[in-house]
Order: structure tokens, then sequence, then C-alpha cells
């Protein structure tokens, strides 16, 4: 795509610019290792021409830091006062001419930065979606995240599976951002800048990440008591992986007879008001699907491995991992806990 | 000759009268709680500053040994919630308005040749109700499930985003504490500005031209101009969130057709040119700071000017550079990006022009001076990450993340409080007639640098490496635990310091030595009259000729109005 | 440093605008940044309800309780030409009037609302017009009690033979405000029944 020549032509000038200037930005440093997070370690195209345009912007204000501190520390040694009290200094009013250097100066400089935005700012924002490119609806919960994938007609929740792309034939994927509550942001930075997820506005963005594995991220919008516990995990995986995660999130939940106890219990008892286990009577919707829980690595947004222990911990009393999750503690008897959790065991 | 006149009286008067000594505190709490001279009513705002900003303070100290360590438990999520609602909320409204408020009423009439504001009565109110709100906001920890429960205190952030203050989400009474305290202190905020419009505009003394009073009054006179038009967005957007928390409205809700987004916009309308409300005064206490520690008048004063009502009138422009992920499309981020890189011209002209003021000067390193330095510095660094922040898509990566906490707290602490602090030494001996020690102001300054820098130039890296704001905890292993340390430790030194503030200002009160009428040789009217002032400020109405009167009397040979003409 | 009194030069007070005029634009000022955002709002939200009665169904323009509200800002000019040339019982005269107009004013809002609350089952929390509407006419109509209450207690102190000619400022700076209360009338009118129809 396009996007990537820029992001190459603004790392080419801002390289210029650092080896000029000052900035310690390491190109061959291995910024992903310093964190998962890191904005400087960029794997999609998005994030890539961000990283771009703020290499160009950094060098810049670098510049400018490095220019105006000199002349500050220099004015402060150079013009400490040398006489006596009582003797002035001659009394400068101002120079029309310096005024006018250090007005069109930042003008220009301003310019610049502008127009450099602008351009990042289009070719992120005005992409259109090839016809290979995945569409997910990402829904924003207190305090989950529902994946929606309308072409597949799979509903997950929390660990968001996307195809690797790579630059001879790109296969992104488009992300749908809404509510079902209040605002939130999805934010795994070294995949692409954030947006929020607003309800009744809808928003979009993409992702084309260039290499196989998982991003983390989290909510970056106060969304109430539990916004710090929203975390964000993306798989992304090879195509034949990606496929083969999509056939199974596809099938309904596997009737396996064992849990036979636990499943009673979860259908006759409040559980099926917020969950969906497809191919059953649950039906509900405030709450993650858990057709396929087994298939995900954490449960409760990020929060807690998924073990048979913490899963029987959270339903014993959601509040004890994630103080303010909207789920209740559902007042289980051991042995009702023991069955349950046995029974979602079973959801692979 | 009294014994006469009391027995006189006595004769005179047809029942028994026997006089009483009220007690002398009695008194002179009566005269502090009725006064309406400017005076007494500006250090009532700083005074009410200072009680908030240790509280707020503590706030802080809180949050910052939470965060000290991932899945720490200090606190609760709730407890956190609040504490950084209440820090954000009572630390714009509640410290620094009201201290810039407290100077702006010292100084401005004293400036300017006048006795007092243009209403004194509206000004002892305009006071009141500020108060009011901020104890109506902490009685909000007394309501609900009381104290432990932090009670109803605000979780909703300063910002109060729709739909989470809606019934639905906040069914509580924290966002009404929230909605209400602030409400009613703002219309002590436009009362204030009321007073300062008025009095800039009305009652300079004779001579004293717009272009001939001081920068001080200028960028007041400014700010007032954009506490009208800044506030009242607030205002109206609060009514609209009580009519839909109490009458059924739907102004902010999602689920009806509603917009969250329009409370954004709303909210920033008034949110950016607050901060710019906030800025300017402490710009004037650095135009009026760094001449004098100069020794040279201010570099530019007409350029200066007219980059202060620039500054006015484009920060009315840029709101939504805070709305960047919000997804308003690329138009609207464009321009957006645009008059936000437009208000950093004037802005760095100022800073260009403090610098040259200081150029060919014969710098004397007081504590106030060293402050204004520290400003400098630090307003220039938080002005370039402003610049970062307003590239829209590095503001993608970088907004809601500890990069913009970092940015805001370099302009509030670095370039605000920094500039309040000097202020605060330059004319504490105006204000009580004593010198301050200089050695524990010194003291102050470089444990207050040593502590700010600590926090906020550490705090950028975290937002960098992809943590984002407004969380009571975060997971180890993203490379943001280290950073966190760093940034706590500071928050202590920071605190340290204000303690030794605190113990200047009391020691210096009763054993600083006398500092007289012009300890600094300054050259502005509030230095000709005693330290303190007396009530009616001059004894005589002056007249001056020029920016500087007093430099004009302390130099008859080489007088600024023979300079003053072009520039 | 002594404080020299200094030379008084020429006297520049009587140039400055008056206190009190400042004041009063500052907080007229105010006010309209108040109403921009509900007129923002009111705008922003035309044909947004998703359900519930409509403008075009249930508004009907208040044409001769604009004018009368309109025509109180002649006769309050009135009042104030009345005063500056002293005559006192003119003055009164021409403010009652403006009290009696401003009051058929709300009376005639007071009737309308009457009307859709329980004829057209329109309230503020029926939908989004009715919530932008109530809001809008309501801080208006809140804006108009305002003035009229004001008026009313100039008019108290004439009776009590406290006014004279030299109030003529005060009086000035007070019609400004009914002025300005008229002219957020001709901005709501336009944008309710004009616009949003």
């Amino acid at each position: 795509m396009r996007i990537a020549n820029y992001g190459e032509r603004y790392k080419r000038a801002a390289k210029i610019f650092i080896m000029l200037g000052c900035s310690q930005e390491g190109c061959a440093f291995p910024a992903h290792s310093v964190s998962p997070t890191n904005i400087f370690a960029p794997a999609s195209t998005p994030a890539h021409a961000i990283y771009g345009l703020s290499l160009f912007v950094l060098a810049v204000t670098g510049a400018i830091f490095t220019i105006v501190f000199s002349l500050l520390i220099y004015a402060i040694v150079r013009f400490r006062r040398k006489t006596q009290e009582g003797i002035e200094p001659p009394q400068v009013y101002g120079s029309n001419q310096v005024e006018l250097a250090w007005t069109v100066i930042p003008i220009i400089v301003v310019v610049a930065l502008f127009m450099a935005t602008a351009r990042v700012i289009a070719d992120t924002e005005k992409v259109v979606p090839p016809h290979n490119a995945v569409t997910v609806i990402a829904i924003g919960h207190q305090f989950w995240w529902e994946y929606r994938y309308p072409e597949s007609r799979i509903v997950t929740a929390n660990e968001l599976h996307v195809p690797v792309s790579n630059s001879l034939q790109p296969t992104p994927t488009f992300i749908t951002l809404l509510s079902a509550d209040t605002d939130h942001s999805f934010w795994v930075p070294r995949l692409a800048g954030k947006t929020d997820l607003i309800p009744n506005h809808q928003n979009q963005m993409w992702i084309d990440p260039r290499e196989a594995g998982i991003f983390l991220g989290q909510c970056a919008q106060y969304c109430g008591t539990q916004h710090a516990k929203m975390l964000l995990r993306v798989y992304v995986q090879t195509k034949n992986d990606f496929d083969l995660w999509v056939e199974n999130q596809k099938r309904a939940a596997p009737q396996s007879g064992i849990a036979a106890e636990g499943q009673r219990l979860f259908e006759s008892t409040a559980c099926v008001n917020c969950h969906t286990v497809r191919g059953t009577p649950a039906q509900g919707s405030f709450g993650p699907d858990l057709t396929h829980l087994m298939s995900r690595d954490t449960i409760a947004a990020g929060v807690a491995a998924n073990t048979p222990e913490n899963l029987r911990n959270w339903i014993r009393n959601p509040d004890l991992i994630k103080p303010g999750s909207l789920m209740p503690a559902m007042q289980l008897s051991d042995r009702e806990l023991d069955a349950v959790t046995a029974y979602l065991e079973t959801l692979r | 000759m009294e014994g006469e006149d009391r027995s006189m009286a006595m004769n005179s008067m047809p029942w028994p009268t026997t006089a009483v000594e009220r007690p002398v505190f009695v008194d002179r709490l009566h005269d502090w709680i009725t006064t309406v001279d400017h005076k007494q009513i500006g250090l009532l705002y700083i005074a009410y500053a200072l009680m908030f900003l240790i509280i707020a303070g503590s706030e802080a100290i809180i949050i910052r040994l939470q965060l000290i360590r991932p899945h720490n438990s200090f606190v609760s999520p709730q407890v956190f919630n609040r504490l950084f609602t209440m820090h954000g909320t009572t630390m714009i409204f509640f410290v620094v308005m009201p201290m810039l408020f407290g100077f702006g009423n010292y100084l401005i009439p004293l400036m300017v040749g006048a006795r007092d504001m243009a209403f004194p009565r509206l000004n002892a109110f305009s006071f009141w109700v500020t108060a009011f709100g901020g104890l109506l906001l902490y009685f909000s920890l007394l309501g609900g499930n009381g104290l432990y429960g932090a009670g109803n205190a605000p979780d909703v952030g300063w910002f109060a985003y729709a739909p989470l203050t809606s019934q639905t989400f906040s069914s509580g009474h924290s966002t009404d504490f929230w909605t209400l305290s602030i409400l009613i202190s703002g219309f002590g905020s436009i009362g204030t500005a009321i007073n300062i419009l008025a009095t800039i505009l009305c009652m300079r003394c004779p001579g004293m031209s717009l272009a001939k009073m001081p920068l001080f009054a200028w960028l007041y006179l400014v700010t007032a101009g954009l506490v009208i038009l800044a506030i009242s967005p607030l205002t109206a957007a609060q009514i609209m969130l009580l009519v839909d928390r109490y009458l059924g409205g739907h102004f902010f809700d999602t689920q009806a057709g509603g917009s969250a987004v329009i409370w954004m916009h709303f909210f920033w309308i008034f949110g950016h040119p607050e901060v710019y409300i906030l800025v300017l005064p402490a710009f004037a206490f650095a135009s009026e700071i760094i001449p004098v520690f100069s020794r040279k008048p201010i570099f530019g004063y007409s350029v200066m000017v007219a980059a202060t009502v620039a500054i006015g009138f484009i920060s009315m422009s840029v709101w939504a550079h805070h709305m960047f992920t919000v997804g308003m499309g690329p138009g609207a981020n464009t321009f957006f990006v645009l008059s936000t890189m437009a208000i950093a011209v004037p802005t760095g002209i100022k800073i260009f022009n403090w610098l040259a003021t200081m150029w060919g000067g014969q710098i004397e390193f007081r504590t106030p001076m060293l402050f204004s330095i520290g400003f400098l510095f630090q307003f220039l660094i938080a002005g370039l990450t402003g610049i970062m922040l307003g590239c829209a898509p590095f503001n993608w990566q970088l907004g809601n993340s500890y990069f913009v906490v970092a940015h805001f707290h370099y302009v509030i602490v670095g370039g605000i409080l920094f500039t309040t602090f000097a202020a605060t030494y330059y004319w504490y001996p105006k204000i009580t007639g004593r010198m301050y020690n200089e050695t524990l102001g010194r003291l102050h300054f470089w444990l207050f640098v040593i502590g700010f820098h600590l926090t906020f130039d550490f705090m950028h890296i975290p937002g960098l490496l992809g943590m984002p704001r407004r969380i009571y905890t975060y997971e180890p292993g993203r490379g943001w635990d280290h950073w966190n340390v760093i940034v706590s430790v500071g928050a202590f030194v920071q605190a340290a310091a204000i303690v030794v503030l605190l113990i200047n200002f009391l020691w210096s009160y009763w054993r600083g030595r006398c500092s007289g009428w012009d300890p600094w040789d300054a050259w502005t009217l509030e230095w000709s009259v005693p330290s303190p002032p007396p009530s009616y400020n001059f004894s005589s109405i002056p007249a001056v000729r020029s920016r500087r009167p007093l430099w004009d009397l302390k130099h008859p040979d080489n007088p600024d109005w023979e300079y003053e003409g072009s520039r | 440093m002594s404080a020299t009194p200094i030379r008084l030069g020429e006297s520049p007070g009587s140039q400055f605008p008056t206190r009190g005029r400042v004041g009063m634009l500052s907080l007229i000022a105010a006010e309209s940044g108040v109403f921009t955002i509900f007129v923002v709002a009111y705008i922003f939200y035309i044909g947004k309800s998703p359900a519930g009665p409509t403008p075009q169904e249930v508004l009907k323009a208040p044409i001769f309780y604009s004018i009368c509200l309109l025509l109180s800002s002649a006769t309050m000019h009135a009042a104030g030409r009345a005063i500056r040339e002293g005559k006192i019982p003119v003055f009164s005269r021409w403010l009652s009037i403006t009290i009696a107009l401003g009051t058929i004013f709300l009376f005639g809002t007071a009737k309308e609302w009457f009307r859709l609350i329980y004829r057209e089952g329109l309230t503020i929390s029926t939908n989004l017009f009715g919530t932008t509407y109530f809001s809008l006419v309501g801080l208006h109509a809140f804006h108009v009690i305002v003035g009229l209450f004001c008026l009313t207690l100039v008019l108290l102190f004439v009776a009590f033979g406290q006014v004279e000619q030299k109030h003529e400022y005060q009086i000035e700076n007070l019609s400004l405000y009914w002025h300005f209360v008229d002219a957020v009338w001709v901005v709501v009118f336009t944008v309710v029944y004009v616009l949003g129809r």
C-alpha cells in the first residue's frame, strides 16, 4: 500500500535530522523488547505511518529545543549581574526585525509540521477496504470487548484473532467500533493509533499486522470502575491458523454430556440472562459469548489466565478478581461451582 | 477629655450603657468575612487555594502510592477513581483559578492606580460563592457510604464524559456534586472576570492609556475575556446534564438518539480556553518579574500584547484537539491540527521575548527569578510536547496516555505553579511588609525542581510505552514498572519542597526583616505604596507618563516616555 | 523609595466607559455564551428524534406574543428617553407598559407550554425535540422573569420616589439587559419556529 512509502520517506528525512540533531531513537534498537506496547515498535501500517511522522516531529521539536535551550543557558551564564547595584544595563525596548524573524521562522516550521501531519491523516483515514479484508465489529462493554465477524457469523469476546498481512498480498482487518454503554477506546500501540468506541457513533479503524504473534493493549478511555482491567489481546495468525480458528468458532457448542449437571445448572440459573452458548438455550447478550470459552487464553478481559481454578474463583465471586465488574456473584455452593466450571471447561 | 465626653454621652442617653470589650479575634474574623477590600479578598483567595493545594496534593500522593508498583492494592479501584477525579477537579477549579484570581484581585488596582476593584461587593460575593463551591465538592465525601467508602465523591473524571454521567451509569450523587460545585463556583469566576474587565477598562489612573498599562494588566484583561467566553459553555453543558439527570432530558442520552460527542465538544469548548485562563496570568507574573531581575524593560511590549490577544482568539478555535481519537473525520482533524499549530506561533514569540528581555541584562538570581527561569525551560518543553500532541496521528498514539498527563502537568506545575511561586516570593514583601528567607527560598526551588523533573520528565516514558491514563493499576511486563517508581518518588520530593515554602512564609511573617516599600527596585505602581499597602492604596491617585512610572521617577534624566513611542 | 506624588496630568477619566456599562456588557457576553450552546444543541438535534411529536406537527409560531416582546423593547427605549429628559412620571408609564408587555409574553409562553404538554404530549423527556425545545425556550423565559423582576423593582423605587434623572445611567444599563433578552428571542424564534420546521 502507498502508505508505507510515506512512512519510509519521513523516516529518511528524520534520520537526516537525527544525524544533525540529538535524538537517540535507535533505528536498529529492538524497541519491542523494551515493552510489548511500545509505540516506537510498529508492526502494522497505521502504526508505521505514525512512527514515521513521530520521528519527523521529534526531530523538529528536538532541534527547536536544542536551539532555545542553548540560548537560555547562554543568557543565564553570560548576563549575570556583574556591575554593582544601581548601574543599569542598556534599556532595550524591542526590535521589529528580530520580532519579524522569530515570527516568520516559527510559521514556516508550523506549516511544515501541518503539511506532514495532514498527509498522514489523509492516508490513514481515507482508506477503502479491499475486497479480501477481514471485517470485524468490535463492541465495547463495561468492561469487556465483544467481537463479531459478520462474514463468518462468529461472535466471540476479548481475544481478537486476525490474519497476518504482508506487503505483497495485503490482508488487512477493518474494525468497526461501536459501544453498548459508555465511551471506550481501542488501543494496541504496535498495531495502530487508538480509536474510540462511542455509543451511537460508529467509528472505523484498520490494521495489517506484518508479523504473527500476540499484541497487547488496553482500553484507553475512562469507562468506569474497571477501566484499568479492560485488556486487549490481538492474536495475529498465519492464514492457515486463522482459518482453523474461524472454523472452530463457527461450530456450535459441543454437546458432550460429561458435564450435564453443570449444563443444567448453567441453563436454569441467571447465567443465561447474560451469556450466549450457541446451540443451547443460553442466548443472553449482556455478557461475553461463552460458546468457545476454552479457546481463549484469558478470562475477564485479560485479567486472569484461563485455568479451571481461576474460572471457578471468577464464578464464585467476580469482585475478588475484578472489583466493580458487572457480573454478580451467583451464590453457588461448592458443588454447584465445581459442576458449572466442569461444564464450561467443555466449551472448547 | 475622654472622661468628659463619656459622661456627657451618658447624660444624653436615656438607658445605661456598659461598654463591653469584644474579643479582638472576633473583630478581626468579622472584618475578614465581611470585607470588600480587594487586597483582603485577594488574600482570602490565595489562602483558600493554598489549603486546597495541600488537599489535592495529598490526593496525588495517594495516587502515586497506588501506582508505585503493578497490581498494587493500596486503594480500591472505586477510591482511586474518585481520587483522580477529585485531584483534577480540585486543582483546576479550587487551586489554580482561585490562586490566580487572588493575585489579580490584589495587584490589578494597585498596578493601574485605583483604590479598589470596580465592584467591591461583587468581588466579595464572587469569592464566597467560589469558596462554597469547593466546600460543596468536598462535602461529597460525607454523603453516600460515608468517608470509608469515599462517600459520593465524584468518580467520573474531571471532564465527566457522557454517558458515564447519566443516571444509568452514575446513579448516585457523585456526578451531581461535580456538576453543582463547578456550576456554582462558575458564577464566582464570571463575577471576578466582570470585575477585572471593568477595573482595567474604566479605572486606570490619569495618563495610563491601554498602551501604557503593565503587561500584567493586559494579560489579566484577556484572561477575563476568556473566562466570560469559556465558562458559559461549561455552565450551559452542566445545565443540560442536570436536565438529563433530573428532568428526563436526552441531551446526552445515546439510547434516545442523543450524542456523547456533543458533550465532548461543549466541554472542550470550555476546557481548552480554560487552560489559557490558567496560563495567561502565569505569563503575567513572568512578564513583571523577568524584566525587574534582568534590569531591563520587557522586550517588545506591543508584540507581547498582540501575541496575548492572538492567543486569546485562537484558543477558542482549538478545542477538538482533545478529541482526535473520537472519529470526527479527516476534515475536522486536519482543521484542528492547523489551529493548534497556529497557536504555537504567538506562544513561541512570547518565550523569545522573555529570553530577549534577559539578553544583555544584569540578571539577579533571587528566588523569584530562579522560579521564572525554571518556568522558561519547562514551558518551552511543555509547548513542544504540546506540538507533538497537536499532530493528530501522533495523538492517536499519545492521546489518553501518560504522555498527556506528563504534558499538562509540565504546563500547570512546571509553568503555572513555578511562576506562581515566583509571584509569591516577589510580592510577599509588598503583601506582608517582610522579606522572606532567601536561603529557604532557594532550598524550596532546588527541591522542587528535582522533584518536578523526577516525576514529570520520566512520566513521559510510560506514555510512550503504551500506558493509558486513569487506570488504578497496571500489568507488569509492559515496561512501565521502574518509571512509575521514579515518578512516585518525585512526588514526595515536591511535597517536601512545599513544606519548606510554608515554613518560609510562616517564619518570615513574624521574623523576616522589614522590606520597605520597594525591595526589588522595581518600576510599577504597586511599589510606590507602603508594604503592606493601606486600605486606600494611594494617598493621592498617581498620574503616569510611561509603562514604568517608577523608572521615570528614579531616572529623570533618562525616562521611559522618551523611548516608548514606537514600541 | 518614597512615593513622590506624581503631578496630575490631564484627566482621561471621562473618555473611559463607565463601570456599569462594562459590567453589563460583560454579563451579556457571558449569557450569550450560554444561549449559544443551547441554540447549537437545538440545531444539532433538529430532525434527530427517533420518535415522538415533531416541530412540524405541534409547533405554532407565537407571532402575537413575540410582537409584544419586541414592542416592549421599544417602550423600554421610550422610558429611557423619558428619564434622560427628567420626566419621571412619563418614565414610569413607559416602564409599566414594558412590564405589562413582558408579562403578556410570559403568559403566552405558559399557554403554549400547557398546550404542548397536556394536549400534544410533548414534555422535556419525550424526545430530543422536547428536551431541546423546553430547555431553550425555558432558559429564555427564565431570563425574561429575571428582567421583569428587575424592572418591577425599579417601578417600586419610582413609586417610593427614589428615582431621579441622575439614575439614567443605571436605567440605561438595565435596558441593555432587556434589549438583550429581546434579541435572544429573535434568535430563538428564528431557530425554533422558522429553521426547525
